[in-house]
């Protein structure tokens, strides 16, 4: 993989010329080289890593299992389309699965609303023969960084030369 | 009662590491920003992990064979072949060992007899000199500069060697300068070697860890070299395996099986759930260690690119996970720098006095640590010098 993206998908908020210095490359090559990435759409934008467990009343989230009958034409991309516009789903996903096709990620204040979400605007979508919701309890791991904490201490090496 | 009457005479000769009072303010202190710890911060890969689990779940809890597992040293054989192109009989020429300091030290008895001169490089890792010593030897320490890039060089090596001389300690890369031989600085050693006919522990548990273009060379690989060389190595820095101590050291027979014997009666054998788990890295581990030292490069390049900016004048190291700043632009000694630094801004790092009187003036900073926590850490250390005002 590319040592760019790799460190910027470590850390969004290195500098251009931290970037520059890791790597042993000008800081202009490694600005033009994260423009490039910006217009070809390979990076799509920074945001911050929360773990939404830790903060009171942020709601609930829930992982939804689509089964869709593809289109003719455009295949499952239509029906993604659909679910995707909706702005408390957060990730849409094509899955290679023998259950299911799409799995999107939703966002809702409370379990209700999800459920009610699913069953007024996926199921009652033409395409969308089946529906599974998956609560999500506890967030572990996300973007690469373990949530959880379990006591454990991160710096645990003793003194030794 | 006075027991000093009843303790060996070296052991009680034998100074205790400088660096422990400096480490015990460190562990008493809160919200250290520790660059001091000579071991990898990453965990084992799980793979190899799981390898042990499984060992363990099979009841494979028995001693090994003395000299380890033929599997396990059929795969060292494999590896070093394949990693640094020098051929080891797994029958006869490799030992394996609990971590590569028994190596050493099994090496060093091995080889001194009472009075035998043992060359020490300094910069360098502790336990050469306190080792020669309970040994017998003498050891004559060579005192390697920053402006040859901390390598050792035949002139150098040439001006220790006395009618006594036996051994070469040939630590490269090196702990704590990050010093690396190439292939050219070593046939000039080698020359020297072969001239006097000396024996050489090119200790190489760091051989993995070289950033650049060319990698580590073996001296075990220089022409005429691989029958008066032991080389020692291990798991622990190139597989993140340190606490499963396990090493090997690999040399010509008529020594591997003297050094046999004294670790058949010291140790018996190396720990065999680690053993079970390092014939699983040497099988599969290659791209961990790639991962490893790709990571190692990118902080590298942060921590030598920050020292620079901040006037410390800092050699750029091609080996290990050390950066060796001089801190003389301060005024101050080595550990009146370190000890200065860790009150004030609570960053840890180790007087270059710890690796042998000539690191006077240095001091190590390791880089085995998360990119954030560097970045961290040069933040205080630049306010350190701007408050002082160095």
């Amino acid at each position: 993989m590319d040592k760019l993206l790799e460190l910027l998908n470590q850390n969004a908020e290195f500098t251009i010329e931290q970037l520059a210095v890791m790597l042993g490359e000008s800081e202009k090559d490694v600005k033009s080289q994260i423009e490039e990435y910006k217009k070809k759409g390979i990076i799509k934008g920074t945001k911050t890593l929360i773990n939404w467990d830790k903060v009171p009343k942020s709601g609930v989230r829930a992982i939804i299992e689509l089964k869709v009958t593809p289109k003719p034409e455009t295949g499952f991309d239509d029906i993604a389309k659909i679910v995707m516009s909706y702005e408390n789903v957060e990730n849409v996903y094509l899955a290679a699965s023998s259950r299911y096709d799409l799995i999107a990620l939703v966002n809702g204040n409370t379990i209700q609303e999800i459920a009610e979400f699913v069953s007024k605007r996926l199921s009652t979508l033409d395409s969308v023969i089946g529906t599974a919701t998956n609560f999500v309890l506890t967030t572990y791991k996300q973007g690469g960084k373990i949530f959880l904490d379990d006591g454990e201490e991160d710096e645990q090496r003793s003194m030794v030369l | 009662m006075d027991y000093s009457k009843i303790l060996n005479n070296k052991i009680q000769g034998l100074k205790p590491s400088g660096i422990r009072r400096f480490f015990d303010i460190a562990n008493e202190m809160d919200h250290v920003i520790s660059l001091s710890i000579g071991e990898p911060d990453f965990t084992t890969p799980w793979h190899v992990r799981q390898e042990g689990i499984e060992s363990l779940r099979r009841g494979k809890t028995w001693y090994s064979p003395n000299k380890g597992f033929v599997e396990l040293r059929g795969q060292i054989s494999n590896y070093f072949a394949r990693r640094f192109d020098v051929e080891y009989s797994p029958d006869t020429e490799i030992l394996v060992t609990v971590g590569g300091s028994e190596a050493i030290d099994l090496c060093i008895r091995t080889i001194i007899d009472n009075g035998d001169e043992v060359l020490v490089p300094q910069p360098s890792f502790v336990c050469y000199e306190p080792m020669t010593i309970m040994a017998g030897g003498n050891p004559v320490i060579i005192r390697t500069r920053s402006e040859n890039g901390f390598r050792l060089t035949a002139q150098e090596l040439e001006e220790a060697i006395t009618p006594k001389t036996k051994l070469l300690i040939l630590p490269f890369p090196n702990n704590p300068t990050g010093a690396v031989m190439r292939k050219e600085h070593l046939e000039e050693i080698a020359k020297v070697i072969e001239k006097h006919n000396l024996i050489v522990l090119s200790d190489e548990i760091y051989g993995e860890l070289t950033y650049g273009k060319e990698r580590h060379v073996s001296f075990a690989s220089i022409k005429g070299m691989r029958e008066r060389t032991v080389v020692v190595s291990g798991f622990s820095k190139s597989y993140a395996m340190t606490g499963w101590r396990l090493g090997y050291a690999l040399g010509p027979e008529p020594i591997i099986s003297q050094m046999t014997k004294l670790h058949q009666y010291a140790i018996m054998s190396a720990p065999t759930t680690a053993q079970y788990a390092a014939i699983e890295a040497l099988k599969h581990g290659d791209s961990d260690i790639e991962r490893m030292r790709e990571e190692y490069d990118i902080r590298r390049r942060l921590i030598v690119d920050g020292f620079c900016k901040m006037g410390l004048q800092c050699f750029e190291p091609e080996g290990a996970f050390y950066v060796f700043p001089s801190i003389k632009i301060s005024g101050m000694t080595s550990e009146q720098f370190c000890e200065e630094l860790i009150y004030a801004q609570h960053v840890a790092i180790v007087p270059g006095t710890a690796f042998g009187e000539c690191g006077e003036g240095f001091a190590r900073v390791s880089y085995s640590y998360s990119l954030n926590h560097i970045q961290e850490a040069l933040i205080r250390i630049q306010r350190f010098l701007e408050e002082k005002k160095y």
